[in-house]
């Protein structure tokens, strides 16, 4: 029995691995490559969730170890309660986004990228999910580079364009940033418990496990993506094809999160500035991120920082559940890290939907611009629909499955209200309003998406080339648009799987029922309630309308006869305001028309919004360390003998100095 | 039982009520200027004769203009079903139903917007962007408001938030409360689209947020956005209503009375607003806004403080 589940889940992370070797080593101007790839890896994605389910019946077994020869170095893998949360989405999302890409990322289209794309899709598969279940460091940091390196291929797919490889090594700096940090995670990890192994912290308070959180926070958060660590991801994001967006954004950066819950779930005891900390950066990060989305023109770009935005309710969930760790309140550590694990699923459902969305959007019209499109929902119609659950569900709305994880999130902070002293716990409530304009951001920039890409008149050209997709594309929507309703309808079907990870990172089994705590119920109820009487007044007024009898006309645009489709309000138009009102922390671009003379000319207003952390902080100061190391350059020569020379040069170096 | 019987009531009073509420504020401010003013039922009259007629529909809508109709009204309902109206309960009330109350309203707004865009008019647009604007600013208010209220009675519940254990809360904690009850005063204003926001009488282009927002909208259409327009100002009204008189005499029909008196009073109170303040300047708008968050973020302080 034992390490069955172990075994499985290896298996399914080494042929994911592998399987986009079939469609290298095969024709590349045939689809039959790719087809097989897609196959190993829903194979292989398949044979992890057997795994997962078996955890769920048989229990967690031995962990499986491999020993190496070198001392002290072992390797070992199982699942617990916080992998089996983490496992699920990867596997649904990369299973979908293969089959997407069936369609959307033909091979014989795309004779340069294509195998390419299938194979480090497998390999960010692989990597991904053996990060998941290695229980010590090494085995972790190598899931996370297979998973790092992989992806920054597939942010390059399109690497003839300028932008797409600006974008790539962005992205790659980053993620070696992020790595640098977790080598000091782990290096400390050692230092404290003589082991890589994840085991609770020895030495909960001191110097070194300080260290070893801050540079978790810094590590982790640059791959998930938290407010003034996240320069690389609307770049990516934006550049890669929909399909890796998908993956990106729905799992690739959850595991910065993933590294973040499991770290900190080593704790033994955390101080309460550590949770306001973390708050407090989620509020920013939450706010910040909506606010930029709502200034893009560009629609992968919009979807990147609404990313940001969830990585911020998120990291807000696990303030919260830190928060309840330092003050022994089971309830916040069960609402909040509920929350986080929910917020998860959540988004990687709803983020990977909206992406596949857009990119049969951008597929079919081929722009990314969203002022150019407009009444794409007649075009598209199951496009349109798909668009329209997920646009709902981010926005945290009932009935559907982000307000479930934003429910769980203000409940707890409501609950830290309870407390008397200290003054400044229970002004963490005031998280809650914060979450409250998040979501209200989230309702104004969805609108416009929706409105401005689906609805109205075709603006230019791109609009009226819009058609829809084939099944490999609409199908995947299709399944994640259930998902999205079914936990927005039945969230207590799940509670249990959340029970054992929230469980897991509290590290005991506590005598609180997440079902109980939640009204998860009296969600289902109001949610079926909003429905019927939604289809009742949409009955009715379909009765009245036909009975009354309705005729088309013109759009009543006061009196003006001949409304052209220029005249519509844009995007950029429905976001001024707002842009306005965030000015000082967007500092947004403006280029005003000049009017001059009696009868001005043609004039034109120019307004974006580039991302002030990376072009006003992380730029200038990249320039200015590349002039002071330009004179080491010399040391740089190229010439291997003169590298070895210098490495014997320190060692001796190193000799003499002890 | 009993529950069941409040909640028929409760449900009755939903659906039937809100209109007149129209018709009271119109009276008081007929009666501001030295007017006649239309009867008290005018509302009642406009919507028989809308559902009565035939529509006429822009041609570049699709099916999510009736749909975003048919949405604004039923989620009208569900937030009126969640809070408490003439007794301390409801229909739909459960630890938690206050978030709910604020997201529901969302989704209306949320298809309210998609209608509004759906017909492509540049005025549309226009009062679907200020929507939503001030939506993000109202927002935040309503929750510091809840803040303060858990606090004090350490529940969850709009029905128990709202009931009768506040009454005691006003000797405590009064300067708090009045903070929340001027701020959910302005957001009401706002989220109903009355003046200083926005003036429901200039009709139609000139005004600036929800009456432009349905410029095509006819016939049953117009009628139901009427309708759950009126609604949703009922149902601001009685949060208010029952924050300032959360009384529980023992005598329902008391406690109704005394309900609908309150609802009377809010009602006058916009009245008399709309009849000695102008519209604002849409630019200062924010500011009113972020200065009733402010006042209420000073209610959270102070009973945190306490």
């Amino acid at each position: 029995m034992t390490t069955h589940c172990s075994l499985w889940v290896l298996a399914s992370a080494l042929v994911a691995m592998a399987s986009g070797i079939p469609s290298v080593l095969m024709s590349r101007s045939r689809n039959v490559g790719q087809l097989l790839s897609c196959l190993l890896l829903l194979a292989a994605n398949l044979s992890g969730v057997l795994a997962v389910c078996q955890w769920w019946v048989a229990g967690p077994g031995n962990p499986l170890v491999w020993s190496s020869p070198l001392p002290g170095i072992h390797f070992s893998l199982s699942i617990d309660g916080i992998t089996a949360v983490f496992l699920l989405p990867i596997f649904m999302v990369t299973s979908l986004a293969s089959i997407y890409g069936l369609q959307y990322w033909r091979q014989s289209e795309h004779l340069e990228s294509g195998q390419r794309v299938s194979f480090f899709l497998g390999l960010m598969t692989g990597g991904m999910t053996l990060l998941v279940v290695a229980q010590d460091g090494l085995l972790f940091l190598t899931g996370w580079e297979l998973m790092a390196v992989a992806s920054m291929f597939l942010v390059g797919a399109e690497d003839d364009l300028a932008e797409t490889r600006r974008a790539a090594w962005l992205y790659m700096g980053a993620s070696h940033f992020a790595t640098l940090c977790l080598f000091g995670v782990f290096g400390l990890l050692y230092a404290i418990n003589g082991s890589f192994d994840f085991e609770p912290l020895k030495m909960g308070h001191s110097t070194m496990a300080n260290w070893l959180a801050l540079l978790a926070l810094v590590g982790f958060g640059t791959k998930a993506g938290i407010m003034p660590l996240h320069v690389w991801l609307p770049g990516a994001h934006a550049q890669s094809p929909s399909h890796v967006s998908s993956v990106m954004s729905g799992v690739l950066i959850k595991m910065g999160i993933y590294g973040l819950v499991r770290v900190s779930g080593l704790f033994p005891e955390v101080p309460v500035t550590w949770g306001l900390l973390v708050l407090l950066l989620g509020c920013t990060s939450g706010v910040l991120g909506v606010v930029f989305a709502l200034s893009q023109h560009y629609i992968k770009r919009l979807l990147a920082y609404h990313s940001i935005e969830n990585i911020g309710i998120i990291v807000m969930g696990l303030g919260l559940a830190l928060l309840g760790r330092a003050q022994h309140h089971e309830a916040w550590v069960m609402l909040g890290m509920a929350g986080v694990m929910l917020h998860v699923w959540n988004h990687a459902l709803f983020k990977s939907l909206l992406f596949f969305a857009a990119g049969s959007v951008v597929h079919a019209t081929r722009t990314r611009e969203i002022d150019q499109l407009g009444g794409l929902l007649a075009k598209m119609p199951a496009t349109a629909f798909f668009f329209l659950i997920g646009a709902v569900a981010i926005c945290g709305l009932p009935p559907l499955n982000g307000f479930v994880s934003e429910l769980f999130i203000y409940l707890g902070l409501f609950h830290t209200l309870a407390v008397e002293r200290p003054v400044s716990v229970a002004g963490a409530a005031f998280a809650a309003p914060v979450l409250a304009m998040i979501g209200a951001l989230a309702v104004a920039c969805f609108v416009k998406v929706f409105g401005t890409v689906f609805l109205g008149a075709g603006r230019e050209l791109p609009a009226s080339r819009g058609h829809e997709a084939g099944l490999p594309m609409t199908g995947p929507m299709g399944v994640l648009a259930g998902f999205c309703a079914l936990i927005g309808l039945a969230p207590w079907a799940v509670a249990p799987l959340l029970q054992r990870g929230v469980e897991a990172w509290a590290g005991e089994p506590t005598s609180l029922k997440l079902q109980e705590l939640a009204p998860l119920r009296w969600v289902s109820i109001a949610a079926v309630v909003l429905l019927i009487l939604i289809t009742g007044v949409a009955a009715l007024l379909q009765w009245r309308l036909r009975v009354g009898g309705s005729q088309r006309s013109l759009t009543w645009d006061c009196g003006y006869a001949a409304p052209s489709a220029r005249m519509q309000y844009t995007s950029s138009s429905f976001a001024q305001m707002l842009v306005g009102l965030f000015r000082w922390a967007l500092w947004p671009v403006e280029q005003l028309p000049r009017v001059r003379g009696l009868f001005p000319s043609q004039a034109q207003f120019l307004s974006h919004v580039p991302d002030p952390v990376l072009e006003r902080v992380l730029w200038p100061v990249v320039r200015a360390l590349y002039r002071i190391f330009y004179v080491f350059r010399y040391l740089q020569q190229g010439n291997i003998q003169a590298y070895l020379l210098y490495m014997l040069a320190i060692l001796v170096l190193l000799l003499v100095w002890h | 039982m009993i529950h069941l019987l409040v909640s028929l009531i409760q449900v009755l009073v939903l659906l039937l009520v809100p209109p007149l509420l129209l018709g009271c504020i119109n009276k008081t401010k007929a009666w501001c200027a030295g007017r006649r003013g239309p009867p008290l039922c005018q509302a009642y009259y406009d919507l028989a004769k809308l559902m009565r007629k035939g529509a006429v529909l822009s041609q570049t809508t699709t099916w999510v203009f009736p749909f975003g109709i048919s949405v604004g009204l039923a989620t009208a309902i569900v937030a009126g079903l969640i809070i408490p109206l003439g007794q301390p309960m409801a229909p739909l009330s459960f630890a938690g139903d206050l978030v709910l109350f604020a997201y529901v309203l969302a989704v209306g707004r949320f298809f309210t917007m998609a209608a509004a865009l759906d017909t492509g008019s540049a005025f549309e647009g226009m009062g679907a962007a200020r929507e939503a604007t001030y939506a993000c600013l109202a927002e935040p208010v309503l929750f510091l408001g809840l803040l303060v209220l858990v606090k004090l009675t350490g529940s969850l519940s709009m029905a128990e938030l709202l009931g009768g254990s506040l009454i005691g809360e006003w000797s405590v904690a009064g300067a708090a409360m009045l903070l929340v009850l001027v701020s959910w005063f302005i957001v009401l204003l706002v989220e109903n689209c009355r003046i200083p926001f926005d003036d429901p009488n200039t009709h139609l282009e000139l005004t600036m947020i929800h009456e432009v927002m349905v410029l095509d909208h006819s016939g049953p259409a117009f009628g139901m956005v009427l309708y759950g327009a009126s609604i949703k100002l009922f149902v601001f009204a009685a949060l208010v209503v029952r924050l300032t008189i959360p009384l529980e005499t023992g005598f329902v029909l008391l406690d109704w009375g005394l309900f609908f008196l309150g609802l009377l009073l809010v009602a006058i109170c916009i009245g008399v607003v709309e009849s000695v303040m102008a519209r604002l300047r849409l630019i200062a708008i924010p500011n009113l806004l972020v200065g009733a968050g402010v006042l209420s973020a000073f209610g959270v302080v102070l009973v945190l403080a306490h």
